[in-house]
């Protein structure tokens, strides 16, 4: 038997660009249990209906903000414990992949499409990491990954 | 209204000081500019180093034309109010961002109708000079491309892994 009938989707990222390319993904989400994860508590509005998690933004330069955005992280997915993990990136959403992983939740890591050249630094770390591991270029697409799966425009 | 922004990650001053100078030049008081925490104080224009994802939202909305650097925020933004916006890229040899990605979003955006893409300043002043020339756009659907809908959907779809900590059926 199922645990839950509906699907239970952690979508997270970071600010600006990744955000609102996450947010042009949610009629993929139509029908689940969504609950959003961003770094800043302005984005609440843009997901009025949702579950709604601020986490501390940081990246991969400043440790010290690195432990606290994972110490929320767990907190979030031990809290929601989604079925899937879902992000755009960048940092928030390479270590939710990870835990979400650890946890047992299925995930989806989408480079920015801001990446025309090459998979961003934190995508090529979230590879082994991602169930699903997309680019959003199809000439970056190759066998054995990342996957071309469309685009967010 | 000209609404310029440079993002919330780190200033961008050759954009700035080139925005401010062309308004100063050409008597403009029409301008108004996310400009990031930087030393740089700008003469003729309006200016703040942040704003929140509520204010953000009400410039774009307000503005005739969005001028900033070419990263997706500003440009999905844009198109999604259906704004007309001129970008120019963060250069990597300048250390303006970690490498050269906003050349090459810049290029492939430029070819879109409600885009334009400078290649440098000089180039951006001669855009700017024509910017009362720049009418509103259709706006986009606020919709990732139905391939992509499609595959999230079907991967959401999918049976749970056998193992894991949340794999395990519960009491109901």
């Amino acid at each position: 038997m199922p645990r839950r009938r509906t699907k239970r989707v952690l979508a997270t990222s970071s600010g600006g660009g990744h955000w609102v390319q996450l947010l042009r993904l949610s009629d993929a989400f139509a029908g689940c249990d969504v609950v959003y994860a961003t770094v800043s508590a302005g984005y609440r509005q843009d997901v009025p209906d949702a579950r709604f998690h601020v986490i501390p933004d940081a990246t991969r330069w400043d440790k010290l903000k690195l432990v606290r955005l994972l110490l929320r992280l767990i907190w979030v997915l031990v809290r929601e414990r989604p079925d899937v993990v879902v992000t755009t990136g960048a940092a928030p959403g390479y270590l939710a992949v990870v835990l979400g992983r650890v946890l047992g939740a299925r995930t989806v890591w989408i480079d920015s499409i801001a990446n025309v050249e090459e998979m961003s630094m934190s995508g090529q770390r979230a590879r082994s990491h991602a169930d699903l591991w997309l680019t959003q270029w199809p000439h970056l697409a190759v066998p054995g990954g990342p996957s071309f799966a469309g685009a967010v425009l | 209204m000209i609404f310029v922004t440079v993002g919330a990650q780190m200033p961008f001053d050759r954009l700035i000081g080139t925005v401010d100078a062309w308004a100063g030049s050409r008597g403009r008081r029409d301008v108004f500019a996310q400009i990031g925490t930087t030393p740089l104080i700008p003469s003729h224009i309006e200016w703040t180093p942040s704003i929140d994802p509520d204010e953000y939202r009400e410039r774009i909305l307000a503005a005739r034309v969005v001028v900033g650097h070419a990263g997706m925020g500003t440009i999905i933004s844009a198109l999604q109010a259906g704004k007309p916006v001129i970008v120019l890229p963060r250069l990597g040899a300048l250390r303006e961002t970690r490498n050269d990605h906003q050349v090459a979003t810049a290029r492939y955006w430029g070819e879109h109708a409600s885009v334009t893409a400078a290649a440098d300043e000089r180039e951006l002043v001669r855009q700017l000079d024509e910017i009362d020339a720049l009418g509103s756009q259709p706006k986009i659907t606020p919709r990732a491309s139905d391939e992509m809908i499609e595959a999230l959907r079907s991967f959401i779809a999918e049976p749970a892994k056998p193992s894991g900590l949340t794999g395990s059926p519960e009491l109901a």
